[in-house]
């Protein structure tokens, strides 16, 4: 008796699983056949939904229902751009595994997530920008004398096990010695207390850890980057007229300054200057 | 198996191991010695050591593992500036050795010193009638005794000793479980496989320490 309710209820557990990973992929397939895209969408409903990350000071951070950062005002002059009102945003959190298919499903319409823009990625869906071009830096100390990455040799650094910024120090940088943790907020009190001498991934994640106010003044992030990470705008794969709507916003807003007004409103705090927007190397939609 | 099968990948499984059993061979020697001391001075007459060690057993016994270990990273060394080696990774390792003893030690304190009471008080009198001090009696007439009739349970906190060696990945050490989570990160397909390895190994390196250990407490057991 017990044995088959137990078997019973594995089976009903399998089932559900089946189902909601179906589900999935339908709601991807009929989501874009009958979507206008994020033009119309904004059209019609004045409505947009968007897909940020919650745990990156000065890019995308989630404090009580409030989003705030860089990505988060990029958000806003799109949706500003699009006839959107910034109060009818809906920001809804991803994370760095499921921005596709949140895409896809159509659960969001739109992801400024610090959203590299690669070809992998491009076969599932469309990309607007880039809006911003990171590459991987060091965060040190105000006063360390560090430059750039040869300046590491026998210095410890502190990175993410596993991330690509890691494994990049552990290929180019041997000489260097690498402290791995499952979080880059774990290396921060490191370095502040001097048991690290770097920190090491994308300049402008780094950026938003030296902006956050227990940190203030106490690091700099050297400015010399070693890899370039395109930062994009992911859409739906067929969106071509939203993505080349995002792209005119986006040329509109480095000629008029708004873009300027966005970084200084949240990663410009790190003291880091704001960067050009180089409109020439907007994606072209069409070439997926 | 074409995971293990790149000679990078086999060896950080190797070397996530040797750190396994380093960690536990530390940590086994500091926490058998500190627990020794620990039930002495619990089952002592002077209430200052009596004091002294219940208040150590109750606060490590009762305190996440996890917590110790990162109290050893952040507490001791990144803010009190405690420095074991230049080596980070052996810093690391030390600094797991004295997190993974102070626990232990609790633990292997208080399984002695329920041995302790399997001696018939008797015995400790005897001792003290042909004028043994209190060191000696427990010395050479009742801690013998003692560790004979706890060998199983000892056993038991070692093999829990090896397990609890994974908490220092947390504080950056490759040990297995960290090298387990990293080749999981790169090897998406391979999920089931890797992790069916790193617990197989477990279970290959803990399963006869437990048939030995349980030998050994059968043949050393203090037959009354």
């Amino acid at each position: 008796m017990r044995m088959k309710r137990i078997a019973a209820v594995a089976a009903v557990a399998a089932l559900a699983v089946t189902m909601t990973a179906c589900g999935g992929d339908e709601g991807g397939s009929t989501g874009s056949s009958g979507a206008k895209g994020i033009v119309g969408k904004a059209e019609s409903q004045k409505k947009l939904v968007i897909g940020v990350k919650a745990d990156q000071p000065g890019l995308g951070l989630q404090t009580g229902s409030q989003y705030e950062g860089f990505d988060i005002e990029i958000g806003k002059i799109i949706a500003k751009g699009l006839g959107v009102d910034a109060n009818n945003i809906e920001w809804k959190t991803t994370v760095s595994n499921n921005r596709e298919p949140f895409i896809q499903q159509g659960t969001v319409d739109l992801v400024v997530a610090t959203y590299t823009i690669n070809d992998e990625r491009k076969q599932k869906v469309n990309f607007a920008g880039p809006y911003f071009i990171a590459g991987q830096d060091l965060l040190v100390k105000a006063d360390s004398t560090i430059t750039g990455p040869e300046g590491l040799e026998g210095k410890k650094v502190c990175s993410a096990s596993g991330s690509t910024p890691a494994k990049r120090i552990q290929s180019d940088y041997p000489k260097a010695k690498l402290q791995q943790f499952d979080a880059y907020s774990k290396c921060l009190p490191l370095l502040a207390n001097g048991q690290v001498d770097a920190v090491t991934t994308d300049d402008i994640i780094l950026a938003g850890y030296a902006a956050q106010s227990q940190f203030a003044g106490k690091f700099k992030v050297v400015g010399k980057t070693f890899s370039t990470e395109p930062y994009g705008i992911g859409l739906k794969k067929d969106d071509k007229d939203g993505c080349e709507k995002v792209n005119e916003i986006l040329k509109a807003a480095a000629a008029d300054g708004t873009y300027k007004a966005a970084w200084d409103t949240s990663l410009g705090k790190s003291g880091k200057a704001a960067p050009e927007l180089d409109t020439t190397k907007l994606t072209n939609c069409s070439s997926v | 198996m074409h995971v293990f099968a790149d000679p990078t990948n086999f060896d950080a499984y190797l070397s996530g191991f040797i750190w396994i059993l380093k960690l536990t061979g530390a940590s086994a020697v500091f926490a058998l010695t500190l627990g020794v001391l620990l039930a002495a001075m619990r089952v002592s007459p002077v209430p200052v050591l009596r004091g002294f060690g219940t208040v150590w057993v109750n606060i490590f016994r009762n305190t996440p593992l996890t917590l110790v270990v990162f109290f050893c990273f952040f507490g001791l060394y990144s803010t009190l500036g405690l420095t074991l080696s230049d080596d980070l990774d052996l810093n690391n390792f030390w600094l797991g050795v004295i997190g993974l003893s102070v626990y232990t030690a609790s633990f292997v304190c208080e399984a002695l010193r329920s041995g302790v009471n399997t001696v018939p008080a008797g015995q400790a009198e005897a001792a003290r009638a042909i004028g043994l001090s209190f060191a000696q009696t427990l010395r050479i007439v009742v801690l013998p005794q003692a560790t004979r009739s706890v060998i199983a349970p000892l056993g038991s906190i070692l093999i829990a000793l090896c397990k609890n060696a994974t908490i220092v990945g947390t504080i950056g050490l490759m040990e297995s479980s960290n090298v387990m989570k990293q080749l999981i990160n790169d090897n998406g397909d391979a999920v089931i496989m890797i992790f069916l390895v790193f617990a197989g190994t477990f279970a290959a390196f803990l399963i006869p320490t437990g048939y030995a250990f349980g030998w050994l407490a059968n043949r050393l057991a203090v037959k009354r």
